[in-house]
């Protein structure tokens, strides 16, 4: 459904996005996650025509978005950060104006217009002015006119920023009952959202593609880099040499004593489990192990870890 | 086709919503309205007084309402224009880009040449309200007196042409910036030059003379308001209008390249 391929884009002397390659097939969510500025918007701006990459190529539904960039316009719905709208319209006026630029067939339009605005939670602000509008509610309007020719592909960046938490779990199981036969590229920096929704993440920092891949995945192969948490009764200091010593192990921190006993966090190399050798320790010097769990890495911890470890390469 | 109609459509309504249209319009009447009241005024008591002074026919010539009263007033509903239009246009692309609704509307299925037509359009019904309302001075004048319809309708084809280039240029000045201040200062300027360009024309030498005539609005619309239709002059505002149409579509392109 989407194709993208060594996409580039630079900005004067800036550098935007950088042989950037992913596909995807019909029906799926894509997560964009990246730092500010990471490029992000950009990849979604040539995806939706507004702006041509440098070089590379960027196919959507088939069509080249340079070559046939109509053809990609008619299919697709695009959510801008800023969610830009005419404030002077009132709502149903604004989304019947899109539905017409949008190839919606005349007579479609009507009920057409109706059915978005059932669907967004709009049907009770038809008199009002979009500039009279809450953000949340603008979000709404935005996401109607992204829906309103029903693409097949829809592009929403950012779709939740600035919205109180209730318009947030709304939003979110509103776009999560527009899959199915929709493919949805969606950015975002509230991790939590993206592992939610999107069966696939793609990270994104300084225009370079840095990992794609489910969040499961993602997870399970940053996990290689095993880190347990080990709860041992024993003078703090010997066990901290102790845990030292064990091959394999990169750093050991004291995160703090529950009763008579303290806790550990022991970080193996990466690809390395030494869990059987930490307990053989403990067993050995006679120390009490009360506890000894693997930590699991939330997509919060992969993306730090991605974004600010240099030599990280998934 | 349907882009166009849609485009056409919501920028009349918009007009309409805010109280630009309002504005302008109302700007437009006073103006002219005022002009017209002092014309009309003064030309009926002259006649009055030239029933009793026979001197004055021999001053000011036959005492003709068309050249007295109608030819003057075009030519000052056109230097309103020249005030007025730059107000009307300079919203077009500013506004859009700086809202940023350009970036949705480059987004969807139109054309360029849609968007850009259909401003146009837009503009050009506005101110076919504006000319629309200078219309029953016309009347009265009739009513009155004894004018030459064929000039009045020379005049108002002249008024439409010259409008139609004066919208275009603007349009163009809106694309090129996203500030509407910027935009309506520099269509002001550039629409201003272009009126007075001919009156330079007597100073400089023969063939810059008569290049700088060619290029003056004021030279072209001079003919059309005498009741004289000449292919030049409708052509000159033709081409104006169609190279600054031109000129925003290349640069709406030149925006895309530039992100």
């Amino acid at each position: 459904m989407i194709e993208v391929k060594h996409l580039t884009k630079v900005y004067g002397e800036a550098r935007g996005i950088e042989d950037i390659n992913f596909t995807m097939e019909r029906g799926e969510i894509m997560g964009f996650l990246g730092p500010n500025g990471a490029g992000k918007t950009t990849t979604m701006r040539i995806l939706t025509c507004f702006m041509p990459a440098t070089s590379g190529t960027a196919k959507v539904a088939g069509y080249d978005v340079f070559e046939d960039s109509l053809n990609v316009r008619r299919r697709i719905g695009y959510l801008p950060e800023t969610v830009p709208l005419y404030t002077d319209m009132q709502v149903p006026a604004y989304l019947k104006y899109v539905a017409g630029l949008k190839d919606v067939p005349w007579k479609k339009i009507k009920s057409r217009v109706g059915r978005v605005m059932e669907q967004v939670g709009l049907s009770h602000m038809a008199h009002k002015y979009i500039g009279e509008l809450s953000k949340g509610y603008r979000q709404r309007v935005g996401l109607g006119q992204a829906l309103i020719n029903d693409p097949e592909v829809l592009i929403l960046d950012e779709p939740t920023i600035g919205l109180d938490p209730q318009q947030i779990i709304e939003i979110r199981s509103l776009i999560k009952g527009l899959s199915g036969d929709r493919t949805i590229i969606l950015s975002s920096h509230v991790l939590p959202e993206v592992s939610m929704l999107c069966g696939r993440v793609i990270i994104i920092d300084e225009g370079k593609l840095k990992a794609i891949d489910t969040p499961e995945n993602l997870v399970a192969k940053l996990q290689a880099s095993d880190s347990v948490k080990a709860r041992i009764s024993g003078p703090a200091d010997s066990v901290i040499s102790a845990l030292k010593g064990i091959e394999g192990v990169k750093k050991v921190e004291s995160s703090g004593a529950v009763g008579s006993s303290g806790e550990y966090v022991v970080e193996f190399v990466r690809g390395f489990n030494g869990s059987h050798l930490l307990a053989r320790v403990a067993v050995e010097r006679k120390w009490d192990l009360y506890e000894l769990t693997p930590i699991k890495m939330s997509l919060e911890d992969i993306f730090i870890h991605i974004v600010t470890d240099e030599d990280s390469s998934l | 086709m349907r882009n166009f109609f849609f485009i056409f459509a919501k920028e009349t309504k918009s007009y309409f919503n805010s109280p630009v249209a309002f504005v302008v319009l109302t700007i437009f009447s006073a103006l002219t309205g005022y002009y017209f009241y002092n014309i009309f005024a003064s030309f009926s008591t002259l006649s009055f007084q030239a029933q009793t002074n026979p001197a004055l026919i021999n001053q000011y010539g036959a005492f003709n309402v068309t050249e007295f009263v109608i030819r003057p007033f075009f030519g000052i509903v056109s230097v309103v224009m020249l005030i007025i239009m730059p107000m009307l246009t300079m919203r077009s692309f500013a506004e859009e880009k700086k809202t940023g609704t350009m970036e949705l509307l480059l987004t969807f299925p139109v054309r360029d040449s849609e968007a850009i037509l259909g401003k146009f359009a837009g503009c050009m019904g506005i101110f076919a309200i504006m000319l629309g309302l200078s219309f029953p001075a016309m009347l009265l004048v009739e009513y009155f007196g004894d004018p030459e319809w064929a000039v009045i309708a020379t005049g108002y084809i002249g008024l439409i042409m010259m409008g139609a280039a004066f919208i275009s240029l603007g349009i163009f000045m809106s694309s090129i910036t996203e500030n509407q201040i910027i935009a309506a200062v520099l269509s002001f300027a550039s629409l201003m030059i272009l009126y007075m360009v001919g009156y330079t024309a007597g100073l400089a030498g023969e063939m810059v003379g008569r290049v700088l005539e060619y290029i003056s609005f004021s030279f072209h619309y001079e003919k059309f308001a005498r009741g004289v239709v000449d292919t030049s002059d409708v052509v000159y505002y033709l081409l104006f209008t169609i190279m600054f149409l031109f000129l925003s579509m290349r640069s709406l392109e030149s925006k895309r390249w530039r992100g």
